[in-house]
């Protein structure tokens, strides 16, 4: 019964994506090309890879807000250390990116572990600090493709057997995390503290520390996706990633991460990032105006926790009838 | 503390907590008048209380909302929505005497769908005003694409703008300080106000007590909505510019100014005169920053490590009290 | 099995240990041993502090003084981590799970058994929880999520998560409160178990017929101090009343007679699904009705229903003859019913608040000249019914969270009399709070009565029931089982009706 909840919720994106293609590509059979497809591949790998790790710290009954910035802060650091040295191999820049990342998420989780202050607080205010940092380093300056090294824009375009780098590199991201959250201690351990944060103390878990590492890899990989965009945009201004978090937010929650915690998958959480992505080309093939983009964003967040609140309501019933000897 | 005679509750509060911004606040005019240049000119004050005014209209319901243990993150986007839709209006036409009443009633309308969302379906207000401020922004471009509409009638463009006999107070700062008092009084002084105290700091107790307190929450949702979309209005008279990304990051420098003032983001405490002394702390900053040719961009940095520090502190204060006095006990 | 002698060194032993929370010194100055391979029971009435030695023992709070000693070493419990490190597994009164998880994983939590990689071993968890819950008796899916189970089988699962931990030391704090006979057997049983196998066994609860049961050495607490550590076997049942109570049971109650007038309150058939079905009675002016029941039998789902806090499916209440709105505190409070409800820090006062605030917070209105709130109204107002009830404290500014216990719960009196209801509803009136204040508060019950005020009380201490009621409505599982009269109520009668046994 319960499994069928949460199976419900993939499947019924799954179902969401199978009409929207269909009908888009009956109206449109431009949106099948390889190019769309590609371009549809690409910018859900960016995507997915900050839901991964927003659904990490949702999963904590945490909340970061600040990944769109801390993917413009390392989108900006890497495209700046690349441009000054032109040999760099690609594998530096993205270890480049995710230490940038890390140490942005380290912040937040100290912040949050020993300010003993809710995360939505921190990371609305990083997400506004790291911005504001990028800016005052960067001013209006902007870092164009032709400036970055040939392999590393490459790396942003290519396959390695028909599979686009970052496709793959998204994909390694979400099997290691699904696999660390469902079959490791320390993933399960996540879990219950956003199930229930007293019992988690009383039973031993290491609430403070496993807060801490669920925000460095949030913002590790929000670093990793950083480079990532890069690779892929070559251009790179102080705006990069810029309200970001609204669509990650969104692929989390779309994808059945509960915002109370303790439930969801990055499975759940990569099948959002697909959907919006596919919705966001879906309105450029249509010659729909393309400002309905976020607003249907907006309208998904609340689509989604409304109807896993609904969900819950009625298991809750369900139970209180079957349980009541009365 | 504990010693300080009889004085009331929030006289102490105010003593602490609220002094301390006060004199920061005029700590900062005095270093800013005497190294910043500019600062001083009695241009740059209208200046800086016209800037100051979206921030501490907003702040008023926001607080209200805070102080009950909610947030409301989408008040830039329902500024920017019905800075949008006056925009849109006054293209095809409509009078602006009757634009403006009807986007204060749009602003009403987008804060009970919040309201909607927070008392009626139970959901966490953090995630629902962090969907409708997608989904309230993405409407305004929506409404109004990329384009900027910016033939408001002369008449209340230059009042929005002007200043109390030519002097350097600014015609708005009038109305605004009644609002604030009535907000104040009600938060304060009124059987509401207690309402709303009582909520955000036990919500079981409140209902306990016989107050309706989805009923009240509902209310402060709209109300914050409504003021929202007045300060959408007067922000688009101000500029005589319509646009859909209006009052862009609106949201954290109210969020940051009610905190700084001194209320608790786990709802429960906190003052009206606080805030507005968080209000003039935040813009005399950014505004001493501005002259400095800082970006406004870069200004987020300010406003976002004060935003933090404002919970922060109050917090690590109390735990070192406690662990002081335990120090003490053994 | 080692029974041994006075003098061999105790598996865990408390030390003059003192804790306070705030103003109210919850623990003050207590020592006891607990044996390997025997079951020490831990009495006292609510709120003498058994519950604070239990999270000392776990490792949520710290002593302020006084020392925790293993096998004769001092220790030190930072975090419940290090507690459960020592080998001492608590089952709290109540169940800490994780309701997103199976049941298996609640069980394994911290301590997953790993396979290759590192990996969990998900069919050994099963396994295990299998075999703890074929140990018990007992048949839950492991693979269930922990959400939605009945208390009795969180319960359940809360020992087979003491049990897989292999404890040196188990606490039970009130384990019982909420499971049939049957399951209370089986608990003693794998208890005795793990006792003989050379555990200690830390027990708490209120029924001393499992007491006298399961354990062979006695600690008695009251009013957080240290009354006697004995073994079992030289102590009857009177004597440890006699000590937990701390006075003669004949002079405490001093309820007047009181000719009831007419019905004031009627409740008939009001239904809660999955909580109480078809509950029906009335109270007279000057009456007080008691709801005696075990924990869990639905007595306070029933008041908070009647006014209004929470929903009913169906059923009525009429107060002096109109019908409340159902689901609407407000207008039960116009028509003159209050509610003091069982849980004085979350439900009765608004912690945070200063005492002023919390009396007058249900009449904000009534007290509001013109809608506004200036001037000394409010405070004339509190300060006379918090003097009426000799509330002690400093200054009525104060938050009401520096109250003792005693002076809160008069606060919460104070809120709801100010009002002058005609039907005031009290839901465990004394539950924590010291002998004294006890005695004031049952005066000030038997008082009202013979005011006329009709009275309701919920109340899980049999002699304040037989003490107090004109009437004693008896619940179980959601249903009222008995209505005995003053006359013809005694502590068998009662508990008989309660336990569901013939008597």
């Amino acid at each position: 019964m319960f499994g069928t909840v949460f199976k419900a919720r993939e499947s019924g994106i799954v179902l969401a994506l199978v009409v929207l293609i269909v009908f888009t590509a009956t109206q449109n059979s431009r949106f099948l090309s390889g190019q769309s497809i590609r371009d549809i591949l690409l910018g859900t790998a960016i995507l997915a890879v900050l839901a991964v790790g927003q659904a990490v710290v949702m999963i904590t009954r945490n909340i970061d807000l600040s990944v769109g910035s801390v993917l413009g802060l390392s989108a900006f650091t890497v495209g700046s250390l690349l441009r000054d040295n032109q040999g760099l191999p690609v594998i530096v820049a993205l270890l480049a990116g995710l230490g940038v990342g890390a140490v942005c998420g380290l912040l937040n989780g100290v912040l949050v572990r020993f300010g003993q202050v809710p995360a939505l607080v921190v990371t609305l205010g990083t997400l506004y600090a790291y911005r504001g940092v990028i800016y005052f380093w960067a001013g209006g300056q902007q870092i164009n493709a032709d400036k970055l090294p040939g392999s590393f824009l490459s790396f942003g375009h290519d396959s390695i057997a028909g599979v686009p780098w970052l496709v793959l590199i998204a994909v390694i991201v979400l099997v290691v995390a699904g696999i660390v959250l469902r079959n490791y201690r320390a993933g399960r351990e996540l879990y219950a503290m956003g199930s229930s944060p007293q019992a988690a103390e009383l039973a031993g878990i290491k609430v403070g520390r496993n807060t801490i590492a669920a925000f460095l890899v949030s913002g590790g990989l929000a670093g990793l996706a950083g480079v990532l965009f890069a690779a892929r945009f070559g251009t790179i201004d102080a705006a990069a990633g810029n309200g970001y978090e609204l669509n990650v937010v969104a692929a989390a929650v779309v994808g059945g991460v509960a915002v109370f915690g303790g439930s969801g998958t990055v499975w759940g959480a990569g099948l959002g990032a697909l959907l919006l992505t596919v919705i966001g080309s879906a309105l450029a093939v249509l010659d729909i105006n393309q400002f309905w983009q976020q607003a249907i964003v907006g309208a998904l967040i609340l689509l989604a926790i409304g109807a896993d609140r609904l969900v819950a309501v009625r298991v809750q019933r369900a139970l209180k009838k079957r349980d009541s000897h009365v | 503390m504990s010693d300080k005679g009889i004085r009331p509750a929030w006289l102490s509060r105010l003593a602490s907590w609220d002094a301390a911004v006060i004199v920061i606040t005029v700590l900062v005019l005095v270093i800013a008048s005497g190294t910043v240049e500019n600062f001083g000119t009695s241009r740059n004050f209208t200046f800086l209380l016209l800037d100051l005014l979206p921030i501490a209209l907003v702040a008023l319901p926001m607080t209200f909302v805070i102080v009950t243990g909610e947030i409301d993150l989408s008040v830039a986007s329902t500024l920017g929505l019905t800075s949008a839709v006056m925009g849109d209006l006054w293209d095809k036409g409509m009078t602006i005497e009757s634009i403006m009443p009807l986007c204060v009633v749009l602003g009403a309308v987008l804060g009970a769908l919040n309201g909607f969302f927070v008392t009626v379906l139970k959901l966490p207000s953090l995630a629902v005003t962090i969907g409708t401020l997608a989904l309230y922004r993405g409407l305004a471009f929506v409404v109004l694409g990329d384009n900027a509409v910016a033939d408001f009638p002369r008449d209340y463009t230059t009042w929005v703008t002007g200043t109390i006999g030519g002097g350097p107070i600014p015609n708005l700062l009038i109305p605004l300080m009644i609002l604030a008092v009535i907000f104040g009084v009600v938060l304060h002084a009124t059987p509401i106000g207690r309402a709303v105290f009582a909520a955000g700091a036990s919500d079981q107790a409140a209902r306990f007590a016989g107050i309706r307190v989805g009923r009240l929450k509902f209310w402060l949702y709209v109300v914050s909505g409504a003021v929202a979309g007045l300060a959408g209005v007067l922000w688009t008279l101000r500029y005589s510019s319509a646009r859909a990304d209006n009052g862009f990051g609106l949201e954290l420098a109210v969020v940051a100014a009610v905190l700084l003032g001194g209320v608790s983001i786990f709802g429960g405490k906190g003052t009206l005169p606080g805030v507005l002394a968080g209000v003039v702390l935040l813009g005399t900053l950014q505004n001493a920053l501005r002259l400095q040719d800082v970006s406004n961009e870069a200004l987020n940095i300010v406003t976002g490590v004060l935003l933090i520090i404002s919970v922060l502190l109050p917090n690590i204060v109390t735990r070192t009290r406690a662990r002081f006095r335990r120090r003490a006990t053994v | 099995m080692t029974r041994h002698d006075e003098g061999s060194v105790p598996l865990l032993e408390v030390r003059g240990v003192t804790k306070s929370f705030g103003a109210v010194a919850a623990v003050a100055g207590v020592s006891f041993p607990l044996y390997a391979g025997e079951a020490h029971a831990l009495v006292g009435e609510n709120g003498a502090g058994k519950s604070t030695i239990v999270k000392m023992l776990a490792g949520v709070h710290r002593p302020d003084s006084g020392t925790l000693l293993v096998d004769g070493e001092p220790v030190e419990f930072a975090t419940p981590a290090d507690a459960k490190a020592a080998g001492i597994a608590v089952i709290y009164q109540e169940p800490t799970l994780f309701p997103d998880l199976s049941v298996a994983e609640n069980i394994v939590m911290g301590r997953h058994p790993r396979g290759r990689l590192g990996m969990i071993d998900r069919a050994a968890i099963r396994a295990e929880a299998e075999q703890l819950f074929a140990r018990l008796g007992v048949r839950i899916d492991p693979s269930r999520p922990a959400r939605g189970l009945s208390i009795a089988d969180q319960q359940i699962v809360e020992i087979a998560k003491a049990l897989s931990a292999d404890a040196r030391v188990l606490i039970m704090d009130e384990p019982t409160a909420a499971l049939s006979l049957v399951e209370v057997e089986r608990l003693f049983s794998v208890a005795r178990t793990l006792r003989d196998a050379g555990a200690a066994i830390m027990f708490i609860s209120h029924r001393f017929e499992e007491i006298t049961q399961l354990c062979q050495r006695v600690t008695i607490m009251r009013d957080g101090r240290h009354v006697s550590t004995d073994p079992m076997a030289g102590l009857t049942v009177d004597e440890m009343v006699r000590r937990m109570v701390g006075r003669e049971l004949g002079t405490l109650f001093p309820k007047q007679d009181v000719e009831p007038g007419a019905v004031v309150l009627e409740v008939a058939g009001l239904t809660r699904e999955g909580a109480f079905r078809d509950i029906s009675f009335s109270v007279r002016a000057g009456e007080i009705v008691a709801f005696a029941g075990l924990v869990g039998a639905g007595r306070s789902e029933v008041v908070q229903a009647v006014f209004g806090v929470d929903q009913r499916d169906a059923g009525t209440v009429k107060l002096n003859g109109k019908r409340l709105k159902p689901g609407a505190p407000r207008a039960s409070m116009a028509a003159g019913m209050a509610l003091v409800p069982e849980d004085r820090r979350q439900e009765g006062l608004v912690m945070d608040l200063s005492i002023e605030r919390n009396v007058t917070l249900p009449r904000s209105r009534a007290l509001a000249k013109l809608g506004f709130l200036f001037g000394p109204g409010e405070r004339r107002e509190a300060r006379r019914w918090t003097e009426r009830l000799h509330t002690r404290y400093r200054r009525l500014g104060d938050p009401v969270a520096t109250l003792s216990g005693g002076n809160q719960q008069k606060v919460v009196l104070a809120k709801w009399l100010a009002m002058a209801p005609k039907v005031l509803i009290v839901d465990e009136p004394t539950r924590g709070i010291d002998v004294g204040t006890k005695a004031e508060v049952h005066r000030l019950m038997s008082s009202l009565a013979a005011e006329g005020v009709a009275v309701v009380m919920v109340s899980s201490e049999l002699p304040e029931v037989l003490g107090m009621a004109d009437r004693v409505l008896v619940m179980r599982e959601g249903r009222i089982v008995a209505e005995i009269p003053r006359a013809g109520a005694t502590e068998d009668s009662v508990m008989f009706a309660a336990m569901g046994q013939a008597a």
